[in-house]
């Protein structure tokens, strides 16, 4: 392979497996931002997944090409309905965060191959959609030269919209009136709360974006790299996201850059072996290196501090 | 006011708990066309209904057991260790790579040597999460899963690359002598896959409460668990305290994970997810309420549902993944025990009034 | 607007306010008016029920009976929002501010100025505060994160904030607590020009100059009750405390003549960092003598936890010394410097003095639990633990149904007197106090005060840090002053005023003055 084309399956690649990473990490943000904590995101996934390939193996012949669009919508609905469950157990029902996130990541898994089993007669995964979210060139961008091939040529839309949202995300969090009330229930409910905010209000919002970013993160692993549901289809995705929040120190914007980065290692495990420095590189290596490098920054450069002030912990409104 | 812990208590919870958990499953059943009444006995009965499906039971509590050992003891100190799955995975390697590499070393070296690798492996796999917590305040949640998967992956590639000459996904079997498995215990329960183990978790379960009780370590594990500000300054030593706690609790995951390698399998071969005794284990502890004693009645109906779920499937078309569901609901309302609780203390009040009001009627009468 | 003034002579009103928690009766048949133009004082002891009160006059709490009416009209409030549209503001004794937001977000937050698609409008909030803090002399830094500015300036953005939101009634709630006795001064002048412009303020305090100084009456509430309604101008400061407590009660320690020893605690040239790396304590020197009360006077951050914790092994020292009976402990372990004959009764009983999760006897054995009687080896001997505990709780007077019964369900008061009792029972030659008496009632406030004198009577030396100034005089027998990490001097109780301390509080220089602060 030429330098050219190392570099555009490269940064395809990347953008490819860091699609995910990036809509579901940003939505971790929402939520840790509103104070609380979701390590179900792995969970959400896994539902938004199962819900999106579901709707894609149904509807295709009557959508054709915009299927797995509306597809990753649908995994964004109904990732927000499952992540009811946790914004009604940790904000109402004060149950430990921890534990509210590990129950949805037990569900998830059990609910999709029930229902899997359900649908298609006690088969364990779907088969495969006609309509994935396909690599394809963005109009006018591409026609740059050099990086119009690098970047956009044969490239993950979808990455650069999640790319988009990050950027609208901090904009959001930051300049609008809606972002300064979410943070200031993560940070201080009761001080939001003696100005007349509803904490319980702010963090459902919090919750269910995550719930909807979630879903969309799970669609798009599953339209555009495993183009079936199994129970293997999220395997940690959800958990390196949450890493990818906490890497990017709870700012969307670095969450996804953090998801990029991973993205990367991802795809050398993939197309490291086409590049001749690190072809001699076990593979394994690149596919551990996403977890050890988090480990390695956490330990590093995240202080305890960077968290919201009051996440994790529950609020209750005196009466 | 800002609420961050809720200690768990009583006995009333966990059985509220295991009802409703039923119920949602039952719901969810009646939901897709399927007899939950029906389903439910099929479980119990297969679950209990001959010496093999009791002795899988016991099986399949065993490393539950110990897992949820660990889990207990590492939140008795304020962690929460999300990485049983991978300290266990750790074990199952250790336990049986040592059993590999030394074949021709007699039973009584080579078994407990085995099982004690298998403890020392999931010990340092939890010590790294511990020690980063103690020294650099990392968040053991984020490192514990983070290493899961690195054990995951690390163990998927030492099976295929050290421990098999040409790449294959299993191993040979460890040497008769380092076996959990015995032609007696199978003859007794019917050629089931119970073993040894069984023995070790109750001893374990037994440690576990002594040294929680009554030894000054127990006293500084709870110390530094519920107030670890408060324990500092008493003088013990929470670094210590942390790390002595996330060293036994990977060991107990690394235990587990050895008797899956001694025992139900006596091979590892390439997961392609993480093992289920972890997160199993986290959800049999808060179960229990992190009580070393209901831990073994907790394992055991986990362990109920889980292999008799599997005749669920066989009597019927319902998908034996509805266990899992069950089991999630039931952590769910453990989790949500404050609601249970505030409902039960309304019934208790709504109770009284309903005694007062008939006493006073019955006072009317006279 | 004149003649809705005389259409009701009230601009708040309460009529038998009653609040229940469970069948705890926090607040019985509270009635209180306030006219516009006028400081009301709400004097009461800690536990009294004045901090209830006002939170069901901003809406935080809903009363269980009666009624509040405001300009003369009933109201029902639901919410915060309620209270804040019906002019009702309230400066929250502990400040209610996002520690990451600026001091303009903090103003802003929840009457937001936005334009289309909600996006902030920051310069028009902008220049509204700026015209109020104009009008007010409350100087701010709008683009400060709260984080990063002092005490004063918190409570200015507070004041700022319920002015902001247009409060014609407002309620502050201990607003001197962590001042100086110079920035008491300014918001007291503050409170008086609100007043003039015609609000209705609310003081709620325990200190009976405060509100003698400015308010034009005071309600005095005991246990839920209101106990009476007087006049400022002709009630003297006796009366009301007497009226607060219940009983005459003397404020004067009677502190008997003790012979000062040799030095039990020397420290020298300390220096200590937090763990941003900032420099919290710096060039520190103070000598503490046996029968000997130091108080160490200062405003809440400049170094005390730092100094107490380096003290106690908490936090490492950087640089400099520290002896305790000739005996260098300089970044020796907790458990060594107890050993060593140091008691501290910590800052915050609830976080580092007790475990409220545990019961009496396990936080009794706290820091003997592993030596012998009360354990050998890896063994605890629970029964020995239980002697213990019975003998300290009945030495010092703490109040418990059942040994087995977890500390949290005692009372702040017995809770504190559990941690004297440990602390004070090992008879320690150096003991450090902090806060001693914070959020406790007259009667506990006394008994640990007597408790702390005959320590010294012992012979013991002992450090007292309080942020009550009133506390530190009536105590100590030396006074040092710490400034910014640092003892900005330090002399004999009766050789400094009121207003001296408060000037090095501030960081002043005292004009005249050199040799008697350094003449030790």
């Amino acid at each position: 392979m030429d330098l050219m084309t190392i570099l555009s399956t490269v940064v395809s690649t990347t953008l490819i497996y860091s699609a995910p990473l990036i809509f579901t990490s940003i939505g971790g943000s929402f939520s840790e931002h509103s104070g609380i904590v979701n390590v179900g995101l792995e969970g959400i996934m896994v539902i938004g997944a199962f819900s999106s390939i579901v709707f894609s193996l149904f509807m295709s012949k009557t959508f054709g090409w915009i299927t797995p669009w509306i597809g990753l919508f649908v995994g964004g609905i109904i990732g927000t309905l499952f992540s009811l469950i946790h914004a009604v157990a940790t904000i109402n029902w004060r149950t430990d965060h921890i534990i509210s996130g590990t129950v949805l990541n037990l569900m998830a898994p059990a609910l999709g191959i029930y229902l899997t089993k359900l649908i298609f007669d006690g088969k364990g995964q779907t088969g495969f959609i006609s309509q994935p979210l396909a690599s394809s060139k963005i109009p006018f961008l591409s026609k740059i030269p050099i990086i119009g091939k690098i970047f956009f040529e044969n490239t993950s839309i979808v990455a650069y919209i999640g790319i988009l949202v990050s950027i609208f995300s901090w904009w959001l969090l930051k300049y609008t009136r809606f972002g300064l009330r979410l943070r200031s229930v993560g940070e201080h409910p009761e001080a939001a709360d003696s100005v007349g905010i509803s904490v319980y209000f702010y963090r459902y919002c919090g919750v269910l974006i995550s719930g909807f970013l979630g879903g969309i993160g799970g669609a798009i692993m599953a339209e555009s790299i495993t183009l079936n549901f199994s129970g293997t289809t999220i395997a940690g995705q959800g958990f390196m996201s949450l890493a990818a929040m906490i890497f990017g120190k709870w700012n969307p914007i670095g969450a996804m850059g953090a998801a990029v980065f991973f993205g990367f290692a991802q795809s050398l495990a993939i197309i490291g072996k086409y590049i001749p420095i690190i072809a001699k590189i076990p593979n394994y290596w690149f596919t551990i290196a996403p977890y050890l490098i988090t480990i390695i920054v956490l330990v590093a450069f995240v202080g305890k501090s960077q968290a919201p002030a009051a996440d994790g912990s529950t609020f209750v409104k005196s009466k | 006011m800002r609420i961050k812990k809720v200690r768990l208590g009583g006995i009333s919870v966990p059985l509220i708990s295991i009802f409703l958990g039923l119920v949602v499953g039952a719901i969810i059943m009646l939901l897709s066309g399927f007899n939950p009444l029906i389903n439910y006995l099929n479980l119990f009965s297969g679950a209990l209904g001959t010496p093999n499906a009791i002795g899988e039971v016991f099986r399949s509590a065993t490393p539950l057991i110990l897992t949820a050992l660990g889990f207990s003891i590492a939140n008795s100190a304020g962690f929460f260790n999300v990485g049983l799955s991978g300290q266990a995975l750790a074990g199952w390697l250790a336990s049986v790579w040592f059993a590999l590499a030394f074949p021709h070393l007699p039973g009584f070296i080579l078994l407990p040597g085995s099982i004690i690798m298998g403890a020392l492996a999931g010990a340092f796999w939890s010590g790294i999460a511990g020690f980063l917590r103690a020294y650099f305040g990392t968040s053991e949640v984020i490192t514990t899963i983070m290493l899961n998967y690195i054990s995951l992956y690390g163990t998927n590639a030492i099976v295929k690359g050290v421990l098999t000459s040409s790449d294959a996904d299993s191993t040979p079997l460890v040497p008769i002598q380092a076996r959990l498995r015995t032609p007696f215990l199978e003859k007794l329960t019917g050629n089931s896959t119970f073993h040894w183990g069984i023995v070790i978790s109750f001893f374990m379960v037994f440690v576990i409460w002594w040294l929680m009780k009554k030894t000054t370590l127990g006293f500084e594990i709870r110390s530094v668990g519920m107030n670890e500000d408060a324990a500092r300054y008493a003088g013990m030593s929470t670094k210590k305290t942390i790390i002595s706690s996330m060293l036994l609790s990977g060991a107990l995951a690394g235990l587990g994970g050895a008797m899956e390698g001694l025992g139900n399998f006596q091979n590892i071969f390439v997961n392609t997810s993480l093992p289920d005794i972890g997160f199993d284990g986290m959800s049999v502890s808060l179960l229990a309420t992190g009580n070393p004693i209901g831990i073994i009645f907790s394992a055991l109906l986990f362990g109920i549902l889980k292999i008799g779920g599997l005749n669920i499937s066989i009597s019927s078309n319902t998908p034996s993944e509805i266990v899992n569901i069950v089991i999630a609901s039931v952590i769910f309302f453990v989790g949500a025990n404050y609601i249970i609780q505030y409902l039960i203390s309304k019934m208790k009040i709504s109770h009284k009034s309903a005694k007062l009001i008939s006493n006073s009627t019955k006072g009317g009468h006279k | 607007m004149k003649q809705e003034q005389t259409n009701h002579n009230y601009a708040i009103e309460m009529k038998n306010l009653t609040k229940k928690f469970g069948n705890f009766v926090a607040n019985d048949r509270i009635s209180m008016k306030i006219k516009s133009g006028e400081i009301h004082g709400l004097l009461g002891e800690n536990g009294a029920g004045k901090t209830t009160l006002m939170n069901m006059l901003s809406g935080i709490l809903k009363p269980s009976s009666g009624q509040i009416l405001v300009n003369g009209k009933e109201v029902h409030l639901n919410s915060a929002k309620d209270a804040t549209n019906l002019g009702i503001g309230m400066v929250h004794q502990h400040f209610m501010l996002v520690q990451n937001f600026t001091v303009l977000e903090n103003i802003m937050l929840g009457i937001e100025n936005t334009s289309l698609f909600g996006i902030l409008n920051r310069q028009e909030a902008k220049r509204k505060i700026v015209n109020l803090s104009k009008k007010y002399g409350l100087k701010l830094d709008l683009n400060a994160k709260i984080e990063d500015v002092s005490v004063g300036m918190q409570q200015r953005v507070e004041i700022i904030k319920v002015l902001y939101r247009n409060a014609d009634i407002l309620i502050f709630d201990e607003p001197t607590a962590v001042l100086t006795p110079q920035e008491v001064d300014e918001l007291l002048e503050t409170l008086k020009l609100l007043a003039s412009e015609g609000k209705a303020i609310i003081l709620i305090s325990h200190k009976l100059k405060e509100l003698k100084a400015v308010a034009n009456k005071t309600t005095i509430i005991r246990r839920g009750k209101v106990i009476d309604t007087v006049d400022m101008k002709n009630t003297s400061p006796e009366v009301l405390a007497e009226m607060m407590v219940g009983r005459k009660i003397n404020f004067q320690r009677e502190r008997k003549s003790v012979k000062t020893g040799k030095a039990v605690l020397k420290i020298t040239n300390l220096k200590v960092i937090n763990e941003q790396k900032i420099v919290k304590v710096h060039d520190l020197n103070l000598t503490i003598h046996a029968g000997e009360i130091v108080g160490l006077a200062g405003i809440d951050g400049n170094g005390q936890s730092e100094l107490v914790k380096a003290l106690t092994g908490l936090k490492p020292i950087e640089n400099g010394k520290v002896l305790i009976n000739d005996k260098d402990l300089t970044g020796a372990s907790p458990r060594k410097i107890t050993h060593n004959g140091v008691g501290h009764i910590p800052e915050d009983r609830q976080r580092f003095g007790l475990i409220l999760q545990m019961n009496l006897v396990e936080n009794a054995s706290l820091q003997v639990y592993n030596q012998p009687p009360y354990s050998h080896g890896l063994f605890l001997e629970p029964k020995a633990m239980v002697k213990m505990t019975k003998e300290i709780l009945s030495d010092y007077d703490v109040r418990y149904s059942d040994l087995s019964e977890n500390v949290g369900a005692l009372s702040g008061g017995n809770q504190q007197k559990l941690i004297i009792a440990r602390e004070l029972s090992r008879n320690p030659s150096l003991l450090i106090a902090v806060n001693p008496t914070r959020g406790l009632d007259v009667g506990a406030v006394e008994f640990i005060h007597s408790q702390i004198l005959k320590a010294r009577e012992m012979g013991n030396a002992i450090l007292l840090i309080s942020y009550e100034l009133e506390e530190v005089q009536q105590l100590s027998d030396r006074i040092a002053v710490i400034h910014d990490g640092t003892i900005v001097g330090q002399a004999k109780n009766e050789d400094l005023t009121e207003s001296e301390i408060g000037l090095l509080m501030a960081g002043e220089k005292l004009e005249n003055k050199e040799e008697v602060i350094h003449a030790h």
